[in-house]
């Protein structure tokens, strides 16, 4: 048996992130996207962030509002469910809480990056973006010529975070996780991950994980702590738990929109809550129940028997 | 804006997005392989399944790949009722792998800004330290789309600011230059087909790839079109009248917007 990986949240954050570091979230795009442990790193006042997502959806406007971030690699940053990202708005434009710098891919772009980082190599090869503006940061992309054919194509250069953050349904204590449902660029964002930190709605054993081994996304030598968060991605929705609380998305953009807004906005959701039982308790139990699951959809149960 | 029309003696209510709606889902035929979107193109593609197009498959990018519209409305793609009784759950990597691969036979993209050759902006106006900067939230999927589906739909609001000569930033790209611009700038395929606007529907010349007005919605003329249009429009010399969504059209519609949320359907 390895050693339990399971810590508090807290201690996670204060373990596995430093300042300046990049960090990969919100892989798996408009769900299972790791709210609680963003939430901590911003309470912890971490700064000089490098992001790196897909289509973020606003726990990266979150990070940046809240001044952690010194760059974003990003293919889309915003509100999913209302469009504009305020705050991911207001530093871009404005510097303010402080100027961050913003390296634009596409979802294509930055799963390749991923996924050469998870293999080890430089870069990876694609023909979309050809005459796309975003194809001419040359930090990133190059046009390549297929040595066998000799046509065109654009090299993507390699990403590799220094620590993946990622939510999952279950897991056991060694980090053996089980994830269900669509998982966007979340494997290649934890392999290329020097570490990885799983954020997980149940702990079980590894019994139940080794009763469905296609279910696991991840396993266990890729990842260095464990923390038990249930509602971890509120206000994203967790496949099999809980659904997207779309009001939220609404509410926030509403509450974000100006700067002195913002900063009441912190202090009720993030700074005023010390961890993430306040903040489900300020969420209320009704708003909760009206988020679980009201039409089960089970799978046939397979034999992986022999 | 409302628009209000007499068919066979029926007046339909419906809203400038509905129609939208209606004649984006014509364009995808039965059995294609289509690249979903958010928003208008989402219930487009719910109301092509459940109309003339049962057996076309969706794919959303987060890794869904769907033969069955969602059992109810949702707002994301990340909704688990999108989830719920999916042909597969997977990778983003495969998805857009497929699109690469010449696949996809449709894809829909919506834009902040468009030139006349379809170039698509979603990225940020003017530049950094400039007067009137803005930053928008970046391509997503959308310039894969633009680069890689067989054949692109661009659904937007049709207002001079946004109908431009020049685009400031080509996050997706259309047609460059016109003629054969894609081909010269490594572009393996692909290229709009029309733009569905709030106005009536735009196609493209196919030898020069300059954008014109080919069909006008109901209550809507070409003057009014071209005056909100950045540069000088051409106008097809058959220019025709975008036929209204039916009223089971709008009920398929409805029944996936019920808030109005992206139709305003409630506010007509």
């Amino acid at each position: 048996m390895g050693a339990s990986k399971i810590i508090p949240l807290d201690e996670a954050i204060r373990q596995l992130t430093t300042d300046g570091m990049s960090l990969a979230l919100g892989t798996a795009l408009e769900g299972m996207i790791p709210f609680a442990a963003g939430h901590e790193i911003i309470r912890q006042g971490k700064k000089d962030l490098t992001l790196i997502g897909p289509i973020s959806d606003i726990l990266f406007d979150q990070l940046i509002g809240a001044g952690s971030v010194a760059r974003v690699i990003a293919a889309w940053v915003g509100n999913v469910t209302s469009g504009a990202g305020y705050n991911f708005r207001r530093a871009v434009e404005q510097g303010h809480p402080r100027s961050i710098e913003v390296l634009d891919h596409s979802n294509y772009s930055l799963a390749l990056a991923l996924a050469a980082g998870a293999a080890g190599t430089e870069f990876a090869v694609t023909r979309s973006l050809f005459g796309s503006d975003i194809s001419l940061n040359q930090d990133i992309f190059r046009e390549l010529i297929c040595p066998f054919t000799g046509e065109r194509h654009l090299a993507v250069r390699a990403l590799r975070p220094d620590l993946t953050i990622l939510h999952v349904q279950r897991c056991d204590s060694r980090g053996n996780a089980h994830f269900w449902g669509s998982s966007g660029v979340s494997l290649d964002a934890a392999a290329a991950a020097d570490r990885v930190l799983l954020t997980t709605e149940e702990i079980v054993p590894t019994e139940f994980i080794r009763s469905d081994p296609s279910r696991t996304l991840i396993p266990e030598f890729l990842v260095s702590a464990v923390a038990l968060v249930p509602w971890g991605a509120h206000p994203s929705s967790v496949y099999g738990f809980y659904g997207h609380d779309d009001d939220y998305y609404i509410e926030y953009a509403q509450a974000t929109k100006d700067r002195t807004a913002a900063h009441a906005w912190y202090q009720e959701w993030v700074f005023g809550l010390p961890d993430r039982a306040a903040y489900l308790q300020h969420l209320d139990a009704a708003r909760l129940a009206r988020l679980r699951l009201t039409h089960p959809a089970l799978t046939i149960p397979v034999d992986f028997g022999y | 804006m409302n628009a209000s029309v007499s068919e066979a003696n029926v007046v339909l209510d419906y809203t400038p997005q509905e129609l939208m709606v209606a004649a984006a889902a014509r364009e995808i035929a039965d059995g294609e392989l289509v690249f979903v979107g958010m928003r208008l193109p989402l219930l487009a593609f719910l109301l092509a399944k459940r109309s003339h197009a049962p057996s076309a498959l969706g794919l959303f990018e987060n890794g869904v790949i769907r033969d069955t519209a969602a059992p109810r409305a949702f707002m994301t793609m990340g909704d688990p009722v999108n989830l719920t009784y999916a042909l597969k759950c997977t990778e983003m990597k495969e998805i857009m792998a497929y699109l690469q691969r010449g696949r996809v036979n449709l894809g829909f993209v919506g834009g902040a800004e468009i030139d006349r050759f379809g170039n698509l902006n979603t990225s940020m106006i003017g530049r950094p330290g400039e007067d009137g900067f803005v930053r928008l939230p970046g391509s997503g999927g959308g310039s894969d789309i633009a680069c890689l589906a067989q054949r692109l739909l661009i659904i937007m609001a049709h207002q001079k600011r946004r109908f431009k000569e020049k685009v400031s930033y080509i996050t997706s790209p259309g047609y460059g230059d016109g003629g054969s611009w894609r081909t010269g700038a490594g572009l393996i395929r692909g290229g709009p087909k029309a733009v569905i606007t709030t106005m009536g529907i735009l196609r493209f010349d196919p030898e020069t790839r300059e954008a014109y007005l080919d069909s006008i919605h109901p209550g809507v003329t070409a003057d009014e079109v071209k005056a909100n249009t950045g540069w000088d429009l051409k106008v097809s010399t058959d220019v025709s009248v975008t036929r209204a969504p039916t009223e089971a059209e709008l009920a398929v519609i409805r029944e996936y917007d019920p808030q109005g949320h992206w139709t305003g359907w409630r506010k007509r």
